[in-house]
């Protein structure tokens, strides 16, 4: 199935995929033109290519579909997906991946500020650098970064674990750099492979929470 | 106006894993203070503010952080922070000067939804001799040009050339820009000076980017580059003279995309400096920010490494120049900017769809400024 979207609307596309089924499982998006809200909430397992740069929100809450952008995507890339994946061969702007549950996400080149921010169980690969206060509050999953990092990585960091290859302006609050364990090196090399980057795994160092703002008391719990 | 006066309903929209939305309808408010709601993609404000109706909508889930500019609310006849959208095209090729106004139009309208309210353009052409100047007047439908062009030149020692222009006009003088302005003051009581330099033209109405390019006849301009904005009002009203760019010295304007916090102590401190306001526009306490450092002596780098410090808020500014264009964010750059450059032109914009639209876009090198950094292109 085909779509230009300089004919077709982002309306017709979307509720395609939300219908589709699993009947066609290729799906192929022309004349993107930087538009927003691109294969949004894709439900169906299906492979979805789409030639062109997109604007905000692509592939925002996603399941089970394998999106490919060719180019460069704009604010939420794959923002509250759950499963699936996406892979942008260009850069992605700001909160790309945030919140999101689950699948994986690739960006070849840089991602902008506020990457994976509350992230919540994505595995996220950047090839390139990324941008400030990226994982805030990220609750679980994994980030890597080939690149660099900017200021404030992981500030409020829950359970989720960053990998990371380059320099780093500034760690956030209560994140802090941990041992790189065996177990820590094979799960990198499953999240590298997967996102076909080509760097050995003892090139990058982990972080994570301290857990020094983990305050809550089982014994309060009546209190919330 | 009494806080009684403002009623408020916030509604906050989670989207939830499952594509379910959920509105959770917030307390009536005069809110205090910025808040943060962790999962919010959507928030929308629908209420009056003394006798005005207004209802707006942003999605942002950046952080699920809402803007501080909720503060706003408290205030008579504010808002909260919108969206604007703001362009600019800088022609390196001079093949493409005679369609500069075709192509900058065509990128305005690309950003029509991010600001309906009102549109400006600021372009860059047909220069002034070498001792003249040119200053744009924006006055409004019932504006008799004859009668100004009478007004202006009776009894002068010096020529005055009026070119009227819809509801502007570009005003042509054999003098210093000192001399200019103070002769338009003297003379004309009753139109606004939107500009001030030997190239520069800026244009402004409210209304849609269409009607506005259109009023003007945009697409049918040339010249070497142009700063374009469409207007989500937020932090003032919509009326022309609120509206974008904003003249911030001899050949210089800004187009702004965002709000600051910190405008109306910073406008007070510029008045006492000697720098004159029209509006209680925020983005206008920028451009008298920056003419002020510029009349200080100040490079336009400096100035704008200064603003950094000085300016409180969010912003994307484009800032035109005599020669070229410059783009700053601020540090936490939550608003969007993308910059393209080619063989043929550079280009910059809130969105890439505006960028979408210029000739070799898909050669172009495309990325997104960096925060608090400064970039310039300027002629040799």
């Amino acid at each position: 199935m085909e779509f230009d979207l300089s004919v077709q609307t982002v309306r017709n596309l979307n509720a395609f995929l939300h219908d589709q089924g699993s009947s066609d499982s290729r799906v192929t998006v022309n004349n993107s033109a930087g538009r927003h809200n691109v294969a949004v909430g894709a439900v169906h397992p299906c492979r979805i290519e789409i030639n062109g740069h997109v604007g905000y929100y692509c592939a925002g809450m996603n399941q089970h579909a394998d999106i490919l952008v060719r180019g460069n995507a704009g604010p939420g890339l794959a923002e509250n997906m759950m499963s699936g994946t996406v892979r942008v061969t260009g850069n992605a702007s700001q909160y790309c991946a945030a919140t999101t549950h689950g699948g994986l996400v690739v960006v070849e080149g840089n991602a902008a500020a506020r990457c994976g921010i509350s992230m919540k169980g994505v595995d996220i690969v950047v090839g390139g650098s990324i941008g400030h206060m990226s994982a805030f509050m990220a609750q679980s999953g994994r980030l890597v970064v080939c690149g660099d990092a900017g200021n404030a990585l992981g500030d409020s960091i829950y359970e989720a674990r960053i990998y990371v290859r380059g320099r780093i302006a500034g760690l956030g609050t209560d994140c802090v750099e941990k041992p790189m364990l065996d177990e820590h090196g094979k799960e990198l090399e499953r999240l590298l492979e997967s996102a076909g980057m080509q760097y050995p795994a003892d090139e990058f160092r982990r972080y994570g929470s301290a857990r020094r703002l983990y305050n809550f008391d089982v014994d309060n719990a009546g209190a919330y | 106006m009494a806080k009684s006066d403002i009623v408020m309903r916030i509604r906050r929209t989670i989207l939830t894993p499952a594509t379910h939305c959920l509105s959770i309808p917030m307390p009536r408010t005069g809110c205090k203070n910025p808040f943060v709601c962790r999962f919010a993609s959507r928030a929308s404000v629908s209420g009056r503010v003394g006798q005005q109706k207004i209802s707006h909508e942003e999605i942002f889930s950046d952080s699920g952080y809402f803007p501080p500019d909720l503060i706003s609310l408290c205030f008579p006849q504010s808002f909260i922070t919108g969206m604007c959208g703001i362009v600019g095209l800088y022609i390196k090729n001079p093949e493409l000067e005679p369609v500069l106004g075709q192509l900058l139009g065509s990128m305005m309208l690309q950003m029509a939804e991010r600001g309906p309210d009102s549109s400006g353009f600021a372009l860059y052409h047909n220069p002034a001799d070498r001792n003249a100047v040119k200053v744009t007047l924006q006055g409004d439908v019932h504006t008799d040009w004859d009668e100004i062009t009478r007004q202006l030149t009776e009894g002068l020692d010096f020529s005055v050339t009026l070119i009227p222009v819809a509801t502007h006009a570009v005003v042509i003088l054999d003098c210093d820009a000192g001399t200019a302005v103070r002769h338009v003051k003297d003379r004309v009581g009753n139109v606004h000076i939107n500009s001030v330099g030997n190239l520069i033209e800026i244009y402004k109405e409210t209304g849609s980017p269409d009607q506005v390019i259109g009023t003007f006849d945009l697409r049918s301009q040339h010249g070497t580059h142009a700063l374009g904005h469409t207007r989500m009002a937020t932090e003032s009203a919509v009326t022309t003279e609120h509206s974008h760019p904003f003249n911030t010295g001899h050949d210089l304007c800004l187009v702004h995309n965002g709000s600051l916090s910190n405008h109306n102590r910073l406008r007070e401190r510029l008045k006492g400096e000697g720098i004159r306001f029209t509006t209680d526009n925020d983005s206008e306490v920028a451009a008298g920010y920056l003419t002020w450092k510029l009349e200080q002596g100040a490079t336009l780098n400096e100035a704008m490494e200064e603003a950094l410090v000085d300016l409180d808020g969010f912003y994307t500014f484009a800032i035109g120049t005599r020669d070229g264009f410059a783009v700053l964010r601020d540090p936490i750059a939550c608003k969007p900017a993308v910059i393209a450059e080619t063989e043929d032109w550079v280009a910059m914009s809130s969105e890439y769809r505006a960028i979408a639209q210029l000739p070799g876009n898909q050669q172009a090198r495309i990325w997104e400024p960096e925060p608090a950094t400064i970039y310039l292109w300027e002629r040799n």
